[in-house]
Formats: C-alpha cells, sequence, structure tokens
C-alpha cells in the first residue's frame, strides 16, 4: 500500500484521485460566476427578442430590435465616438506607458522610485474625482490655466469646448491609467534575466538595440494584456462623460458614448428590452474587438 | 548610488551591472542621466498637478476657490474649518458614505480574493471532468464589460428584490474572472504539490491543507487581488449609481457626484458653499487607498508582474 501511495506523485493521477475535492473548492465561484455573469447575459439575450406593447404587452418580436439598434443613428454615434478615442488614446496612453517604463529600467534615472510611485498614484483616485478635478481645472473662469493664460493676456483654452472635448476625456483617461500600464510593463521588463543583456552587450548592442531587440519582444504578453484592458475600458467609457456633462452639457449629450446612451435608455426613458438590446450589442463589439486583437497578437508570435 | 534607488531595484539590477559596466567605459558605478532625470520629473509634474490642486483647493472657502489662483493657498486657509462642514452637511451623510464605501469595498475585497483563491487553487492543483472547459469559460469571461453586464444585472435584481441594498452592490464585486486567473498561476508555483503530497499522507484533508498550508503560501497573491478588487469597488461609479437611489446607501463617489451635481446647479444661490465641500470630500476620500497603495507596494507590483509576464 505504502509503495502506491509513494509512486504516485510522479506518474500524475493523484490529482484525478482527488479530482472531486478540486470540484468543491471552484463551486462557489463557478456558482456565483453562472449567477452574476451568465445569467445577466442570458436574461439580457431574453429580454432584446421581446418589445413592450401597449396592447398584448409583452410581444416576441425575434431580430427586431438588434435591426432597430443597427439603424439607430445615436447608438452608431455613440460607438464611433468611443471607437475614435480608443484609436487615439490608447496607443498614446500605451506609448506613453512604454517610455517611462523603459526609461524606469535603464536605471539612468535619479528618484526613480519617487518617480514610479508619483505616475501610478492617479490610479487609486476614482475616476469620479479624477473628472471632478480636471473639470475644475479645465474651467473657463476660475481654472489655473484659463487664470495664467489670462494673466499672460492670451485666449483662454477652450477645454470644455465641442472640438476640444473628446481631447480634454482622453486627457483625463490618460492621467487616470498611464501608471497603471506603466506599472505592469515595467514589472515585465524586470523579470528579464541579466544574462540576456550580458549577452548583447558582448555581441556589441548599444541601449537602443537592446531595448528594440530584448525588451520589446519580452513586453509583448504584457503589452497584449495592457492593450486588452484598454479596449475593454474605452469601449464602455461612461464615468468622465457622465460627469463632464454636468459641466458642459451642451457638448455632451445623454448619446455621447455607447454606455452613456444605454444608460438613457435604460433609466430615463426606461425602456427596457432595448437597454438590453443595446448593452448586448455594446458587450459583443468588446469581445470581438477584444478577439481580434487576441488572434492578431498570437499570431504573430507564432508567425 | 542615490539612496532614492529602491532596496529592490539595486538586487536586482545588481545582476545587470557588469553588463552595462562593461559596455560603458567599465566604470565601476551606474552612470546617472540627468537628462532623462529632468523629463521625468517634468512627467511626474503634469501625475501630481491635479492633486495638488486638491490639496490646496481643500484649503480655501467657495470664495477664494473663484476669486485667488487655483495652484496656491489663499490668505486664510481653512482646511479644518472645510472638513468640519463636510462631515456635518445633511445631518453628517459624508460620514455614512466612506462607511459604506468601506464596508461595500472591504466586503468584495475579501470576498472576491477568497473566491478566487479557492477556485485558482482548485483549478491549479486538481483534474477533474470539465476542468478546462470551466477554466476557459471564465477566462473568457474577462472580456465581457462589467458596465455591459450592469444594466440586465440591475433588470434581474430588480426581480429579486435586491436593488437598493447594500447586497446590490457588493454580489457583483464578489466575481473576478481575472483574479481568478491570477490566482491560477500564481498557486501553480506557489504551492508546491510535494508538501500538498506530504500534507494528505499525514492523514490531512483537503480544506484542511487548502487552509493551513495554501492559504498561508498563497498570502501575497491574496493581498494582490483584494488591493486590485478594492480599488475597482471603491472606485466603482456606474453600479452604485444605477443600484442604488437611497443616499443614504450611497458610496462616496455617488455621493460626491450628487454634491457636484447641486454644487453646478446652485449658481450663486446658497449651495454653492458646496463647491468646496466636494473638494474637501474629494481628498478626505482618496487618502486611505493612496495610502494603502503606498504601503503595500510590494504585493501589488508582485501581483501586476505575475498577470503581466505570463499567458
Amino acid at each position: 500500500m505504502a509503495t502506491t501511495t509513494v509512486n504516485t506523485p510522479v506518474k500524475s493521477p493523484p490529482r484525478r484521485r482527488h479530482g472531486s475535492a478540486g470540484v468543491l473548492f471552484i463551486a462557489p465561484f463557478m456558482v456565483l460566476f453562472l449567477l452574476l455573469f451568465l445569467a445577466p447575459l442570458g436574461y439580457a439575450a431574453y429580454l432584446s427578442l421581446f418589445q413592450e406593447r401597449l396592447i398584448g404587452g409583452s410581444t416576441f418580436v425575434g431580430l427586431d430590435n438588434y435591426v432597430t439598434a443597427l439603424k439607430d443613428p445615436e447608438l452608431l454615434k455613440g460607438i464611433g465616438r468611443v471607437a475614435l478615442f480608443f484609436v487615439i488614446q490608447v496607443p498614446v496612453m500605451l506609448l506613453l506607458a512604454l517610455c517611462f517604463a523603459l526609461a524606469l529600467d535603464s536605471g539612468l534615472l535619479r528618484l526613480a522610485r519617487v518617480i514610479r510611485l508619483g505616475i501610478f498614484v492617479p490610479y487609486a483616485v476614482p475616476s469620479v474625482i479624477a473628472t471632478l478635478m480636471w473639470g475644475y481645472l479645465y474651467g473657463p473662469d476660475f481654472g489655473p490655466f484659463a487664470q495664467i493664460s489670462h494673466d499672460l493676456q492670451l485666449p483662454a483654452p477652450h477645454f470644455l469646448s465641442d472640438s476640444w472635448m473628446l481631447g480634454s476625456l482622453a486627457n483625463i483617461v490618460t492621467w487616470e491609467f498611464v501608471g497603471y500600464n506603466m506599472i505592469i510593463l515595467y514589472a515585465a521588463l524586470r523579470t528579464v534575466p541579466g544574462e540576456l543583456y550580458e549577452a548583447a552587450a558582448m555581441d556589441g548592442a548599444g541601449a537602443w538595440r537592446i531595448a528594440w531587440s530584448i525588451k520589446l519582444p519580452a513586453l509583448r504578453p504584457a503589452l497584449t494584456l495592457t492593450l486588452l484592458f484598454s479596449v475593454i475600458g474605452s469601449f464602455q467609457l461612461f464615468n468622465e462623460p457622465k460627469l463632464l456633462m454636468k459641466v458642459a452639457p451642451a457638448v455632451i449629450d445623454s448619446s455621447y458614448t455607447a454606455n452613456l446612451y444605454a444608460y438613457s435608455v435604460a433609466f430615463i426613458s426606461q425602456q427596457t428590452n432595448y437597454a438590453a438590446t443595446v448593452s448586448f450589442i455594446l458587450g459583443l463589439v468588446i469581445v470581438i474587438v477584444s478577439y481580434a486583437f487576441l488572434l492578431t497578437a498570437n499570431r504573430r508570435r507564432t508567425a | 548610488m542615490t539612496t532614492a534607488t529602491s532596496t529592490t531595484a539595486t538586487t536586482v539590477k545588481a545582476k545587470r551591472v557588469p553588463a552595462e559596466a562593461g559596455r560603458s567605459r567599465r566604470s565601476p558605478t551606474r552612470r546617472r542621466s540627468t537628462p532623462l532625470t529632468i523629463a521625468m520629473l517634468a512627467v511626474l509634474a503634469y501625475f501630481l498637478l491635479p492633486l495638488f490642486w486638491l490639496l490646496v483647493a481643500s484649503t480655501k472657502s467657495t470664495q477664494d476657490l473663484f476669486n485667488t489662483f487655483g495652484l496656491w493657498f489663499s490668505h486664510a486657509p481653512q482646511l479644518l474649518s472645510n472638513i468640519k462642514a463636510t462631515f456635518t452637511q445633511d445631518d453628517g451623510v459624508f460620514g455614512r458614505w466612506l462607511l459604506n464605501t468601506v464596508l461595500y469595498a472591504g466586503a468584495s475585497a475579501l470576498g472576491a480574493a477568497l473566491l478566487a483563491a479557492a477556485a485558482g487553487y482548485g483549478f491549479a492543483k486538481y483534474r477533474f471532468r470539465g476542468h478546462g472547459a470551466a477554466f476557459n469559460l471564465v477566462l473568457g469571461a474577462i472580456m465581457i464589460p462589467t458596465t455591459a453586464l450592469a444594466i440586465p444585472t440591475y433588470l434581474l435584481f430588480a426581480k429579486a428584490g435586491l436593488v437598493n441594498t447594500p447586497w446590490a452592490v457588493i454580489l457583483p464585486s464578489l466575481i473576478s474572472p481575472f483574479g481568478l486567473y491570477l490566482m491560477r498561476i500564481y498557486a501553480e508555483d506557489a504551492v508546491p504539490d510535494s508538501l500538498v503530497e506530504a500534507a494528505r499522507m499525514d492523514g490531512a484533508g483537503e480544506l484542511r491543507i487548502f487552509c493551513t498550508i495554501a492559504l498561508r503560501l498563497l498570502a501575497p497573491g491574496l493581498v494582490t487581488v483584494i488591493l486590485f478588487t478594492l480599488v475597482a469597488t471603491w472606485n466603482n461609479y456606474f453600479l452604485p449609481l444605477i443600484m442604488l437611489n437611497d443616499p443614504n446607501l450611497y458610496p462616496i463617489t455617488v455621493g460626491l457626484s450628487s454634491w457636484a451635481d447641486q454644487a453646478q446647479n446652485g449658481g450663486a444661490g446658497a449651495s454653492s458653499d458646496m463647491f468646496a465641500l466636494v473638494v474637501t470630500g474629494s481628498l478626505i476620500s482618496i487618502i486611505p487607498l493612496v495610502l494603502a497603495f503606498l504601503l503595500l507596494q510590494r504585493y501589488w507590483q508582485s501581483g501586476l508582474a505575475t498577470g503581466g509576464v505570463k499567458q
């Protein structure tokens, strides 16, 4: 008997033998996951197939809501705007995060620890508070930028005007998340074994060459991760425009972003079924874009 | 060597020194770049600017907020009376919001971390039928945006009578697919199979092994997941905004934004004093999280490394 128990670890069946315990460990998570992730998704899918009618109450309408949504200019405008936001803001943010991470990792900085923590600190600030702060800073009357340009007799920058708004939002989001992405990239850089740099230096590679040929490839998984989180973050942009709406009501309307639109359909015009449809479509767009990125990242890695 | 360089940085970097020294005229000490340092300090200034503004602004009366230069203190600093006013406005509702936030964020973070740790350990150390499928299902859910889930969750919770209760905010925050992913990777390395096997031979049950041995080894990963769920719940706005309509249940984010609305709508009337309260309330509410991050640095940094490196 004793010999069999001693031998088993080598061969691998022990795990299977205790497999039922494994199920118990994952059960609490999986049950809540089903209830809080899959059930709402399923419920949204179900609701999206019905319409509330004055006569007959809830009626099955098939994909009618989706047809309406895909032709809904407000929704399309919202999705288009967050897509534009994503295309502009995310590359800027990730590029900055990458530069900062490389600078920190280069070992050339004084006060590296202070700089690293200082750039990261905004991540701990709730986006609501970040937006309130920047909202005041942007203010055309009493914001410090307006005050300074007034003293210098220059025209005040119109941060909250229609043409600047997306950039102003991008600035807030960038301020919040550059540090977070920087830390992910920096942590990945730190795991590159020192021997690799030694070998490269022996072969005569300079600092830029090392950064390009060793550090960037080593960063690929971390970059994929940050990109993935950024896709999810930008497409569900809500808090920042929702709060700036109060400061600039003429610029940000209730369909400024796709998520704001979903919110206003659900809670202001109270069209439950259509809100479920919009949520479902928005979720689908995000999943599709995320998978597209993952697939291209993986293909590049194997190619 | 500047003293500001972190000890971890120097120990890890020590290995690389020979390589870079060999590259740079074999100098025994590390080179520091002043231009790069200055550039990064300018970057740092940008990131600290709004926080500095907040600190300055919370010492001002509403009047001074509008009439004095935003980035410097006024002649009559009144931080303490601002703090007092913040806590006494509307029968001390701000204190309630803080407590609510601590309750929601604390319960969610602890619960989410424990659930993720147990499940991560289960996926890392056991093989059972449906193992791969179940894990992939959860992994796929990392991409499902929480806000797209929030409205359907609200509709479901409304049916279940959970809307406008603390559960409405806590329950959806308990499930963290990314936390599970982190914990599984962490458990694979941190809990050696041989140790689990040895404990089994000593007759310990699976649950006992988890509670007495594995959980302790998983502690650093656990702290990482706790911290990140804590931030996510502490900063959450969308979910409590749609789930709660009783101001006494608001967390700090929804509460402050409701004050900001009042300040904005009040114009020059009595409620324009609200500006100073919003600003001071903002300062008070970011202090705990900033402190938590500064004090628990090594945990979240190692946690992020785990998540970013392995895929």
